[in-house]
């Protein structure tokens, strides 16, 4: 439910800038300026993250990779947890950038903030276990200008589609019972609380209604944007609420008032844990998703404590324990091994971890550009529509 | 034993001192009067009715699109936008609508109650009722909201209960219905305090005469009671409608659709778009003021 | 049924039994929130499996709510004082003097309760921020305490407006003659007959300070009192049942000094005319006792 025309427009007129010249972003330190060693803590680190990405034993005991961290660098964490890419956005902006230290961004906030100068370039040298991360993450478009890195990376996966075991029979195996106007599901569907969710709506269409020509689902024209806001204003009646917090999904799906849906790894682990009756799958249409990556203010107050953070959770032992308690898939391939090692073969099957090619499958969160990047030119629609025609999804309901 | 020796001695040092400050303050009440109300008027014009203002000029401003700071460009665009958008609109004329709809159900709920301990209850249980209506008015109204939350879910006590007397169950979490009960829920006490104290005023003498002229307790109740108790409605009213008209928690904890109040909220903390939840947060001020205007038309102050 | 009571039977009856149907529905859910601390799972289903205090070690263990908790105290205590003394010297003023524009003193205190909490957040927020590039003022805990001072001053000065009224006069001019100066007079006199009524004043805007979190949203930065805490960890799962605890010792925390209060003002009418947001003092007050010449 966030719709924030105005502020927009610049986030991508700047990013339009930085496409086409390709040049290094403003305010970010790039080649000499970068930092060659890390010096010592400051003693404290803001950051801001998705749930479940900083742990310290406060959900379970046993699970706690930040108590560790902050023993070792003397580093104390305090994390403000966001919901959306927009907000986290917001907040990397409060006080000049110098509230918050660093955030993990999705693909669809991190151009924003890597255009704006909010970010800093980020020395991977200094980074040891950069090195094992999958091929693919490396250097990817979302975190990476012109060799410059603005971030590491550090989790990944898709936006599953979650239903209840019990109610929900025969198991699905497309997003349908979401979408149809007739779903027996009506009333009880869960749905995403972000303009960003209008690329799933052109994920359905890309494969239901071939004759629109969608093709990447972050580059919309005028037409194909309009079918799909058609498509989910189509959908609300169905909707028991968008969701943004977490809670908001899993208190509906384990009180019975939600039952199939879009969701996070990080909620269908939680009812897992809780024993409640639900299963989660990619379906056949495929699935948008998520890499997130750490990223630095490039007015951090703690820059050393950022560095020591963005080391210690590249390393393959804590992305393993990231891994098996959000369900997010790790980027570095070494902490796959760990994965298979205390899970076995779900890591392959549910995490598809270290796996190129199912990483490729997903459409990864990014910011919707009026630059199509191929043949259409500029015809596409930029984000700031995008948050504008949310807002008319989100009000007709 | 004279009389001077009944009279103190002559004060010195400090007490000297109070009695000449008090004299000057005797001989100069408006000097009294700028020290007793100088700090609260300053306080209330200062910060708080500059921010308001503040808040009303920063509705002309715009945004920065790069940097997200507030740019002092004086224009009408984001009133423009308001207008223009058709689900502005869609969003004012809902949270207006349930605001009217809570209003209605506080008065309606709160009459009985206010009337049962104002005309009938003894003293002793009027002592009692009244503290028990004053009681919820101070608790957490978070804890209030996220105790409905619980409730109205779907494995809440309400649908268990009514499993229990087999009426099946309702799909009530996270709907327009479970807002209008919570808002109604939440200002309740508000409403019911002015409506006890107009129907306390009314003197015992008006009813008995139209009872003696022959009316039953209905129309009385209808022609002499209610009239007379409008103003202390309409002051229990406002509260009811100024709460709910701006409110952007519960909407999110128990509702599924937008308000004005989540509308700004998200503005604020997520889009950094202050200019522009500056304008939309004038139309409930606009709401709130007209209400004001209509209940000072009908006396309402006079029963605050 | 009391004495006076001159309406029918049936009505008498009819409105006893509607009253307790709204008692019951305002206090049920009260209830629930404290039965619900006790819940020994993480689930929030009903019926509960049983009843534990597991949880209230749990949260008397978790740092941060110690943390909210001393936040919230130290923010009601210093909106409590302001109130206080900005409170009873406009009590004093508007009851002492006549002047030019005295009902809009009153009018005034009560705006930032009677306009939407929302507007007064807002409003706020935008003078911290400009503060904040002019003379580089931060969010924290003091503009929490001027937040919440602004709307706590009406309840103080509604409590001891009331009680000036009740107040005789001739108590005032028999110290004069006794020979007393206006500062012993304030002191052994005025101060007395007003005490219980800022004790209850300050014991209601303590507890007003104390849950508020509509207003505090926009005014504290990244500081954490108890119900934005509470609003914070509403958004994790796992957090839940410690949040049913904080939320019970809350609303026990928030009623205890408004009974106090009550029993304070009994005489005077209790609260039902001096507290939140009803100015029935001035017309029940002046009613009952005219003015001051």
């Amino acid at each position: 439910m966030k719709r924030y025309h105005v502020n927009a427009i610049a986030a991508v007129g700047a990013l339009v800038v930085l496409a086409s010249c390709g040049s290094t972003a403003n305010n970010a330190q790039s080649g000499s300026n970068l930092p060659q060693t890390i010096g010592k803590g400051e003693g404290a680190l803001n950051l801001v993250a998705w749930t479940g990405y900083v742990e310290s034993g406060k959900t379970d005991p046993k699970v706690d990779w930040v108590t560790p961290f902050q023993t070792q660098t003397g580093c104390t964490i305090n994390v403000k947890f966001a919901d959306t890419s927009d907000e986290m956005v917001t907040l990397m902006r409060q006080g000049g950038g110098t509230q918050w230290d660093g955030v993990s961004a999705s693909g669809d906030a991190t151009n924003r903030l890597i255009a704006h100068g909010d970010v800093a370039e980020v020395n991977v040298n200094l980074i040891p276990d950069f090195k094992d991360v999958i091929q693919s993450l490396q250097s990817p478009r979302h975190n990476t200008i012109n060799g410059h890195h603005y971030g590491v990376p550090y989790m990944y996966g898709p936006n599953v589609l979650m239903y209840n075991t019990n109610v929900v029979k025969p198991a699905p195996t497309s997003w349908a019972p979401t979408w149809d106007a007739n779903s027996p599901y009506k009333g009880k569907v869960a749905a995403y609380d972000s303009p960003i969710f209008i690329a799933d709506a052109a994920l359905y269409l890309k494969t239901h209604n071939k004759s629109l020509g969608i093709s990447d689902v972050y580059e919309l024209t005028s037409n194909q944007l309009d079918a799909a806001i058609t498509l989910l204003k189509q959908q609300a009646p169905l909707i028991k609420k968008y969701w943004a917090a977490t809670t908001d999904e899993t208190d509906p799906f384990s009180s019975g008032d939600m039952v199939i849906g879009t969701a996070w790894p990080y909620q269908v682990s939680f009812l897992k844990s809780e024993n409640k009756p639900v299963a989660a799958l990619v379906p056949s249409e495929g699935a948008t998703g998520w890499a997130d990556t750490w990223m630095m203010s490039s007015h951090a107050q703690h820059p050393n404590c950022m560095y020591l953070w963005m080391k210690w959770t590249e390393t393959a032992a804590v992305q393993d324990q990231v891994a098996e308690f959000y369900g997010a898939t790790p980027s570095n391939a070494k902490a796959c091994d760990l994965l298979k090692q205390h899970i076995g073969a779900s890591a392959d099957t549910d995490y598809h971890c270290g796996d190129n090619g199912f990483l490729k499958n997903i459409a990864l969160w990014k910011t919707p550009l009026q630059q199509c990047g191929d043949s259409r030119g500029n015809t596409c629609t930029d984000y700031t529509v995008w948050q504008q025609r949310w807002q008319e999804v989100r009000g007709t309901k | 034993m004279g009389a001077e020796r009944l009279m103190p001695p002559p004060p010195s040092g400090f007490r000297a001192l109070r009695h000449r400050v008090g004299a000057i303050l005797h001989r100069a009440p408006t000097a009294r009067l700028a020290l007793l109300l100088g700090p609260v008027l300053l306080w209330m014009v200062v910060i708080y009715l500059g921010s308001l203002a503040l808040l009303f000029v920063t509705s002309f401003w715009g945004q920065d699109p790069v940097s997200g700071a507030i740019v002092q460009n004086w224009n009408l665009d984001n009133y423009g936008f308001l207008i223009r958008e058709p689900v502005y609109r869609t969003i004012a004329i809902r949270t207006v609508g349930i605001a009217v709809a809570v209003t209605a159900t506080d008065v309606a709920l709160a009459i009985p109650i206010a009337y049962y301990a104002a005309r009938i209850a003894s003293p002793r249980v009027r002592t009692f009722l009244l503290l028990s209506m004053v009681l919820p008015l101070w608790s957490s109204y978070l804890v209030r909201v996220y105790a409905w939350r619980t409730i109205l879910s779907g494995d809440g006590v309400l649908n268990w209960s009514l499993h229990q007397v087999h009426l099946g169950s309702v799909n009530l979490g996270f709907s327009r219905w479970s807002l209008w009960i919570v808002f109604s829920y939440l200002w309740l006490p508000y409403v019911t305090l002015p409506v006890y104290a107009a129907l306390e005023r009314i003197p015992n003498s008006l009813i008995e005469a139209s009872t003696d002229l022959g009316a039953r307790w209905l129309t009385t109740f209808r022609r002499v009671i209610l009239p007379i108790a409008i103003p202390g409605i309409v002051a229990g009213s406002i509260f009811a409608f100024s709460l709910t008209i701006g409110d952007y928690i519960a909407p999110d904890l128990v509702g599924d659709t937008e308000f004005i109040g989540n509308v700004i909220y998200q503005s604020v903390g997520i889009a950094n778009n202050i200019p522009f939840a500056a304008a939309y947060a004038i139309v409930p001020a606009l709401v709130m003021a007209i209400y004001l205007l209509i209940a000072r038309q009908l006396k309402a102050f006079e029963a605050l | 049924m009391s004495q006076r009571a001159i309406e029918p039977r049936g009505v008498q009856v009819g409105m006893r039994v509607l009253t307790v149907l709204v008692l019951a529905f305002l206090y049920i859910p009260l209830f629930l929130i404290v039965l619900y601390a006790f819940n020994p799972a993480r689930s929030q289903s009903w019926p509960l499996p049983g009843l534990s205090t597991r949880w209230f070690v749990a949260t008397w263990n978790n740092q941060e709510v110690r943390t909210a908790l001393v936040t919230s105290i130290k923010a009601g205590l210093g909106a409590t004082t302001i109130a206080l003394i900005l409170g009873s010297l406009a009590a004093f003023a508007v009851h002492r003097f006549k002047f030019f524009g005295r009902e809009t003193v009153s009018f005034l205190l009560i705006l930032p309760l009677a306009l939407p909490g929302i507007v007064t957040g807002m409003a706020l927020n935008s003078t911290i921020n400009l503060g904040g590039q002019l003379i580089g003022i931060t969010f924290s805990l003091w503009t929490i305490i001027i937040g919440h001072a602004t709307f706590c001053v009406v309840v103080v000065y509604n409590n001891v407006v009331a009680r000036l009224r009740r107040t005789s006069t001739s108590l005032i001019e028999a110290s004069y003659d006794l020979g007393a100066d206006g500062f012993q007079t304030f002191r052994y006199v005025i101060l007395p007959s007003i005490s219980t009524a800022l004790m209850a004043g300050g014991l209601l805007a303590f507890a007003l300070s104390f849950d508020e979190i509509i207003v505090t949203n926009f005014t504290s930065g990244s500081e954490i009192t108890l119900p934005k805490w509470i609003f914070n960890n509403l958004r994790l799962p796992n957090q839940r049942p410690v949040v049913n605890v904080v939320a019970s010792i809350l609303l026990v925390a928030s009623l205890v000094p408004v009974y106090i209060a009550q029993r304070l003002t009994q005489e005077g009418g209790g609260l039902v005319t001096a507290g939140r947001g009803t100015m029935l003092a001035q017309t029940e007050d002046a009613l009952e006792h005219p003015a001051t010449p």
